[in-house]
């Protein structure tokens, strides 16, 4: 007991969180005063904004506003339950719920109240221990974490490449051959986003649908970057490639980006999406979402259904400033050229991460200095299965006129001069 | 005979906590229901299987007929079977503001609760008891509305970009000095969703070798936190300081499992009320115990901010400790606040670490304007800020309220958990009719209330649950308890015999241990 007693009076513990040094690159956000809407006040200075993902400019839009204003007068602000008890409002849920699956031609929306949870807990729901999951290198954080929750086996395979994803596909086939009972009960899913917010290309959708069917594994399809981009209607890379939506078991989304509200849905089968309203965790354990947002939602899927032209125009846009941010000494652009969200990257790193990131931050403050504001995408480098290397991220909204996409291209072009030269 | 804890002084006021024995007659009959359950559940399914009886599932599709089936079907045999027969009573329809009294679409099922219809008509005024509505603040009038209003007009609903890219607004960083303020610690930080500020933050303080030691009945969100962090879990007995204190000795003295090297750290998660049990945590024991064995205290206020305390700050104040004492407070603004998002704070290390090391910072959104503003607003009318009484009131009367509501269910007879100033007052149904039964006889009544049953409580111990709010005046709760008198009565539910277990003669076995495999 003696001893006991000393061991506990010896052990000391770690601090329970290391020290952060004052000028670590993240420690210090930009402010930003005001809505971060079309021209933005950052740390003091107005710019144009190129680093929201506000890609069709509905962040003060005043029909948006409007109709959330309304629906904050009827309900208040917050919904103070789950949807289970007392949450469930009829008239922004069920309608958004509604809205969202005709949309997309789908049987069944279900809504989370917030982005990042929506694939983080639909993955866990179907996707149990002993189930294979067949996951793209390049997918975002939210699926990661949504893997590690379903404490599935995990099997990566080489970004957009669908020799190395067969080859895996494969592979699993002869294992099944050894064990076919277990292989009768081993659930696989191929998870791959629509259009990847780390490198901004799409994926090979019609491809994987000839392999689900070959190999027999299902397809859940992240489109938080495509759902109001790609299609000409703006129902994301289904629509892009022509593909039968029903093809696709499962389709998560988040309204952060094009719909400029909080939160996401899941659309799909009824057969797929009702399992969710009981097993999924950011469901059944969270507050619904505010209604003022979901009616936001709404007013924002209806200008998107009444203004079909804005994807085309937005494309435009995307084209254009991809076409002059090529050929600048020392970044590279990396993304497709109808992605509304490139990156820039160093062509040459100078040895380390943290000397990249210093450098590629005076380039931004450049940019800042002068009226166009950037942000460096952000990681979690510790936890990042595969961490892309560092880059600037460049958003392209459906409000920026020409001159600002050509200013914002050949300030771009000056920083890199003075900056990297 | 009730038995209330001093312990040493720890305690200012007495800690009144209860939970009465499940009756042995209750107890059988509840597993003969569950077992006629299963067996008629078996039944369907086999004249379902034989399509004898249609089959109202969806299902698969054609071409997808060959895959490897997505749900097993013993998995859903609850869902079939047991939860679909008294479905209605939960995701029921609103159509109005959650406050003390709501109005809910009328639905009517023709085929046993597999589909709804609307009849098209409102029931009006029904009394709310089931939404987390404490202090009242769920309001569609008055000065927090028009606040959110302004904010919403300039600043838009959405914010487009995460914390540390392009997503940090003035209004946050308001809002934080302001959450500091109000829980007295040095810093704060505010994120988009309650259940992510778990889920999200716990994996950023603790990793690979070190300890968890989290509540029997800790919430999913602390859960799938601490899984997700890599760190080992433990369980301790709910609110018992032995099981905590052994726990805590044994993984000093012994170290990490198989290799022996001590822990880098010990964090215990605990909540100030739980939302099940209607308890709340035993404070000034875990805090005296973590001084004792040097390890970090993780307290999820969840429902306790704003609801405890004589000026609302929470379980921390109401026990009248030091709120310095706990190294990570964090809490939620959905219930209290009536808005919606989560915070955590603490000393400046800490946060100025989250700032930088949360997943929620990097990868998600930040919280939208106008719930910002809900969230100043209220929050500075609970402190008296805004130059009103208004808030101190609302405390008062919930507290009022919460020892009113509870005092008359206990002389009525109905078993009631929980601690005695707890605002969330359980009330057992046992039996698996009686669940739908009460839902559906307090709906007619026009009284709207929540009932839980597996797998949120054990499978015997389903319950009722009464969410008090500061809105309720003293008219609407004696209507509520008159009317629960009548349905206990019908439905025989005062199975109290006054024999209330003292608390510490409360069987205290071996802990089990839970670790989680590398």
């Amino acid at each position: 007991l003696q001893e006991k007693e000393e061991l506990i009076e010896e052990w000391q513990p770690e601090p329970l969180v290391p020290p952060v040094s004052k000028d670590h690159p993240a420690l210090n956000y930009n402010i930003v005063s005001g809505p971060p809407t079309h021209k933005i006040t950052v740390n003091g200075k107005e710019c144009i904004n190129f680093a929201s993902f506000n890609f069709l400019g509905l962040l003060d839009n005043e029909k948006v506003k409007n109709a959330a204003q309304a629906s904050l007068k009827k309900y208040g602000v917050g919904t103070c339950g789950p949807r289970g008890f007392y949450g469930t409002f009829v008239d922004v849920h069920l309608e958004l719920e509604e809205r969202l699956a005709k949309f997309m031609r789908t049987e069944e929306a279900i809504i989370y109240s917030y982005g990042f949870a929506t694939i983080a807990s639909a993955i866990p729901a179907y996707s149990k221990r002993g189930d294979i999951v067949f996951v793209d290198e390049a997918a975002c954080f939210a699926i990661q974490k949504g893997l590690q929750a379903s404490r599935s086996n995990i099997k990566l395979f080489k970004h957009n490449d669908m020799a190395d994803l067969e080859r895996l596909l494969k592979e699993q086939e002869t294992e099944d051959q050894k064990n076919p009972r277990k292989a009768r009960v081993t659930r696989r899913f191929i998870v791959v986003e629509g259009l990847y917010m780390n490198t901004g290309d799409v994926c090979p959708l019609p491809e994987l649908i000839k392999l689900k069917y070959k190999y027999k594994v299902r397809i859940f399809l992240e489109e938080s970057l495509s759902f109001g981009v790609l299609g000409e209607h703006g129902r994301g890379i289904t629509e892009h490639f022509r593909i039968n939506i029903d093809d696709i078991d499962l389709i998560s989304a988040n309204m952060e980006n094009s719909l400029a509200s909080i939160g996401g849905f899941c659309c799909g089968r009824s057969f797929v999406i009702d399992h969710q309203r009981l097993s999924g965790q950011g469901y059944c354990f969270s507050a619904s979402l505010p209604p003022l947002l979901a009616a936001a939602a709404i007013e924002a899927l209806n200008i998107m259904e009444d203004n079909p032209d804005i994807f085309q125009t937005l494309q435009g846009k995307c084209k254009r400033i991809h076409r002059a941010l090529q050929g600048i000494s020392g970044l590279k652009v990396v993304g497709e050229s109808f992605s509304p969200a490139l990156h820039l990257q160093l062509e040459e790193s100078c040895g380390s991460r943290e000397n990249d990131v210093k450098l590629l931050k005076r380039v931004v403050d450049y940019c800042m200095n002068s009226g166009i504001a950037l942000t460096q995408a952000r990681y979690l480098e510790k936890e990042e299965k595969c961490l892309p290397p560092p880059s600037i991220r460049v958003v392209i909204t459906v409000e920026q006129t020409e001159q600002e996409l050509d200013k914002a291209a050949s300030l771009i072009k000056e920083a890199a001069q003075s900056v990297l030269n | 005979i009730h038995h209330i804890v001093h312990n040493g002084g720890l305690y200012k006021k007495p800690f009144n906590e209860a939970f009465e024995e499940t009756p042995m007659l209750v107890a059988v009959l509840t597993y003969v229901g569950y077992g006629v359950l299963t067996l008629f559940g078996y039944l369907r399914d086999f004249l379902r299987q034989w399509k004898i009886e249609k089959c109202q599932n969806a299902t698969e599709r054609e071409e997808q007929k060959d895959f490897v089936p997505l749900y097993q079907d013993f998995e859903n045999f609850y869902n079939r079977n047991l939860y679909m027969r008294i479905r209605d009573s939960w995701n029921r329809p609103i159509c109005s503001v959650p406050g003390a009294k709501v109005d809910m679409m009328e639905r009517v099922s023709h085929d046993y609760n597999w589909t709804f219809t609307y009849t098209g008509r409102v029931i009006k005024d029904i009394i709310n008891m089931g939404s987390y509505n404490y202090l009242g603040f769920a309001q569609n009038t008055g000065a927090c509305q028009e606040a959110a209003a302004k904010v919403l007009s300039q600043y838009g609903a959405g914010v487009c970009s995460t914390r540390q890219e392009m997503g940090n607004l003035d209004k946050h960083e308001e809002l934080e000095k302001l959450i500091a303020r109000f829980l007295g610690v040095e810093s704060a930080m505010a994120y988009g969703m309650g259940f992510a500020t778990n889920s999200m933050n716990i994996p950023a303080l603790v990793g690979k070798g070190c300890l968890i030691l989290s509540d029997e009945l800790n919430h999913a969100s602390l859960v799938l936190g601490a899984r997700l962090s890599g760190a080992t879990i433990r369980i301790f007995k709910h609110n018992n300081m032995q099981s905590l204190e052994k726990l805590l000795k044994d993984a000093i003295v012994h170290g990490q499992p198989r290799t022996r090297r001590p822990w880098k750290k010990i964090l215990i998660l605990v909540e100030g009320i739980y939302s099940m049990e209607g308890s709340i945590v035993r404070l000034p024991e875990v805090i005296a115990l973590k001084k004792k064995y040097k390890s970090y205290l993780y307290l999820d206020e969840a429902h306790s901010i704003g609801a405890l305390g004589p000026s609302g700050r929470g379980v921390v104040e109401y026990f009248g400790l030091n709120p310095e004492d706990v190294d990570v407070m964090m809490g939620t603004f959905t219930k209290s606040f009536g808005a919606a998002g989560g915070y955590i704070g603490g000393k400046k290390e800490l946060i100025d670490y989250l700032r930088t090391y949360s997943h929620s910072a990097v990868y998600a959104t930040s919280l939208s304007p106008p719930v910002v503003e809900q969230i100043i607003t209220s929050m500075k009318c609970i402190m008296g800020e805004d130059g009103t009484t208004f808030g101190k009131e609302c405390v008062q009367q919930l507290a009022e309220n919460t020892r009113y509501f509870r005092r008359r269910l206990k002389e009525m007879g109905f078993i009631i958990y929980g601690n005695e100033d707890s605002p969330v007052v359980p009330l057992m149904l046992y039996m698996p009719a009686k669940i739908g039964a009460f839902g559906r006889e307090m709906l007619k009544r026009n009284i709207g209330v929540v009932v839980v049953g597996f797998p949120a409580t054990p499978i015997i111990e389903s319950r009722a649950r009464f969410c008090l709010s500061a809105a309720h005046t003293k008219e609407i709760l004696d209507t509520a308890l008159k009317e629960i008198n009548e349905v206990g009565d019908l439905l025989q539910l005062k199975y109290s015999r006054h024999r209330l277990v003292p608390l510490l003669d409360r069987p205290f076995d071996e802990t089990t241990y839970e670790e989680t495999e590398d």
